[in-house]
């Protein structure tokens, strides 16, 4: 029996791609509608580099959702926390951010990142033992203090830096273009997307690669058999919310940048494109996500261009779009 | 003989349903007892309070010497318990080979172990890299098994296992499941399997309405047709 199921083909695992295709399609698609390939470019480089930030800042998100079911309506605190963290480090050493110097500009600018996640995943843990502990398995509950998490953060932002909003200019070096033909590109948005890249690449790396990202997709699966299995999976989630909490900050400075602006209420209109990442990436699934990211970003440009009063509502279109074609979104990775 | 496991008035609660109303039973070391009993009699629930999936809401379960009725369902597992869930709930996102590497907690995958384990499931080394999602109903069955055996485990917790399985499989499994006995490990087997039944049990209690209503040997339940028919419903022959 054994020697005769060696001698069998073994069967190649499926992949599902139609996903993936579809912000190719989409791309594809708007070419005719835009007209001109410069401004398709640019609006796709833009897009681009819009969905790797939701992404970074979505990624943690979809992970608590999928791994612990938790509502985590506060998720935009650890943007706005990042990004004025990293003000406490840019402002002090502002001459070498105006200096024309790449490595004196990433000399600041990586300290700042650093610290803000640093901040960031700390207060991931406080929040996540004050806030989400106590009211573990109740979602009202977890909208209410989480909500109200948020609104604290946001309070305490003004009350430290003021209301008013604060500029945060890109460093010299990261200004100006790529110029290619008649095409140009802007530098940052190539970095965001590179940062971006990097981070997909580690948390797959992570999820496919180590033990503990293996219990991390089991968990997203089936919580009770990990810890059937003998895991404590409330450690596990503990060190999934505070890296998530500390890329949300890593996100916030990279978004601050990208407007050159800080202000308490940033992470507002951002936290909506975040849920619809996560509702329509499928909760816990990280591919799901980075190609949700793209899709928001790519339907806010194009859709900015092509019809802008539409701007508000295109995005839910999107979504009921994706959900009416793969009701849990487009990964379905969780068994609830 | 000493018991490896001993509920005493255990009540379960689910949501307002009152669904074990008392258990008592012990499982003796080194034997494999039977847990029998109609459909939604409380057998499933039974394993899941004991592993700690659902809480005792009164009640005492000993596992040795350690009371284990308010520990937390991992701390359960790593006092050498393993469960087979009805469900087989395999992480069907995993392969057959990530499946077993979680399981073995303690430490890499052991050849000697996981040959031993494909003699009896051969189609978990040829689908080794494969999704355990692709894997037939029978095929998850036999990961879930052998997840709960990569490593010696002083008690077996088994629910359905036959459920879905062709008739040769079964007979690999009752083979298994043997030679896990001889290793010493301790089985609660959940099974309507007449032959399995026979075959592995040792001792049976057998499940109605959240009470335990018959303890014995197997062989005397299985001999005496009469009484199968009054706490089953009909004969275990019949039940195959
Ligand atoms: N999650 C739940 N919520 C409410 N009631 C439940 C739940 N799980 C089980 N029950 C009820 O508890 C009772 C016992 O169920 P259990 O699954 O333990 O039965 P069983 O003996 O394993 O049955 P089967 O042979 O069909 O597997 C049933 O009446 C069932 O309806
Ligand atoms: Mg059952």
């Amino acid at each position: 029996m054994t020697e005769l199921a060696a001698t069998d083909p073994l069967p190649k695992p499926k992949r599902d791609i139609a996903p993936v295709l579809l912000p190719v399609a989409l791309a594809l698609l708007v070419i005719p509608l835009i007209g001109s390939t410069s401004s398709w470019l640019t609006l796709t480089a833009a897009s681009l580099a819009m969905g790797m930030m939701i992404f970074i800042m979505a990624s943690g998100l979809t992970l608590v959702f999928g791994l612990m079911d938790v509502l985590n309506f506060g998720h935009g605190a650890f943007i706005a926390v990042g990004a004025y963290v990293a003000t406490l480090v840019l402002a002090p050493f502002a001459a070498s951010i105006q200096a024309d110097s790449l490595w004196m500009n990433l000399a600041v600018l990586a300290p700042a990142a650093l610290l803000s996640m640093a901040v960031s995943g700390a207060l991931g843990l406080v929040v996540e033992r004050v806030l989400i502990l106590p009211v573990y398995g109740q979602h009202l509950k977890q909208i209410l203090m989480t909500t109200g998490g948020l609104i604290v953060a946001e309070q305490t932002l003004y009350a430290l830096w003021g209301p008013q909003i604060i500029p945060m200019p890109l460093p010299t070096s990261l200004r100006g273009s790529f110029i290619l033909g008649d095409v140009a590109i802007a530098k940052y948005r190539v970095l965001a997307m590179l940062i971006g890249l990097a981070v997909f690449i580690a948390i797959q790396l992570v999820l496919n690669r180590t033990k503990l990202g293996l219990l991390i997709r089991a968990g997203v699966e089936n919580r009770e058999m990990v810890e059937a299995l003998g895991y404590r999976i409330r450690r596990l989630f503990l060190g999934v919310f505070m890296t998530g909490s500390a890329l949300a900050g890593l996100g916030g400075v990279m978004w601050a940048l990208y407007r050159e602006q800080v202000h308490a209420s940033m992470s507002d209109d951002l936290t909506v494109l975040i849920f619809i990442v996560v509702i329509i990436g499928g909760l816990g699934s990280i591919g799901g996500c980075f190609i949700g990211a793209i899709l928001v970003a790519m339907v806010a440009n194009y859709g900015g261009f092509l019809v802008p009063k539409l701007a508000l509502v295109s995005n839910i279109l999107l979504m009921v779009a994706v959900l009416m074609w793969r009701p849990r979104g487009l990964y379905a990775v969780t068994s609830r | 003989m000493t018991d490896l496991l001993k509920l005493s008035g255990v009540h379960t609660h689910i949501g307002r349903y009152h669904i074990l109303q008392g258990i008592d039973l012990t499982v003796p070391q080194g034997q494999v007892t039977m847990l029998l009993g109609r459909n939604g009699a409380g057998k499933t629930t039974t394993l899941r309070t004991i592993m700690g999936l659902w809480q005792a809401s009164s009640g005492e379960i000993s596992l040795g010497s350690e009371r284990i009725e308010s520990r937390a369902t991992p701390d359960i597992a790593r006092l050498g318990v393993g469960y087979v869930p009805e469900s087989m709930a395999v992480f069907s996102d995993l392969t057959v080979k990530e499946n077993l590497v979680l399981a073995a907690r303690d430490g890499p995958l052991d050849d000697s172990q996981l040959d031993w384990i494909f003699g009896f499931f051969p189609a978990l080394r040829r689908f080794w890299l494969s999704r355990a999602g692709s894997l037939s109903g029978g095929q998850k069955q036999m990961l879930s098994i052998a997840r709960a055996i990569i490593e010696p485990r002083k008690l077996l917790l088994i629910d359905e296992p036959t459920k879905g399985l062709a008739p040769a499989i079964v007979m690999a499994l009752i083979e298994c499941l043997k030679e896990i006995k001889r290793k010493g490990a301790t089985i609660l087997l959940v099974e309507q399997n007449f032959f399995a039944a026979r075959e592995l049990g040792d001792n049976v209690l057998v499940m109605d309405n959240g009470t335990i209503v018959h303890r014995g040997e197997m062989a005397a339940l299985a001999a005496d047709v009469p009484l199968q028919e009054r706490l089953l419903g009909l004969s275990l022959e019949a039940h195959q």
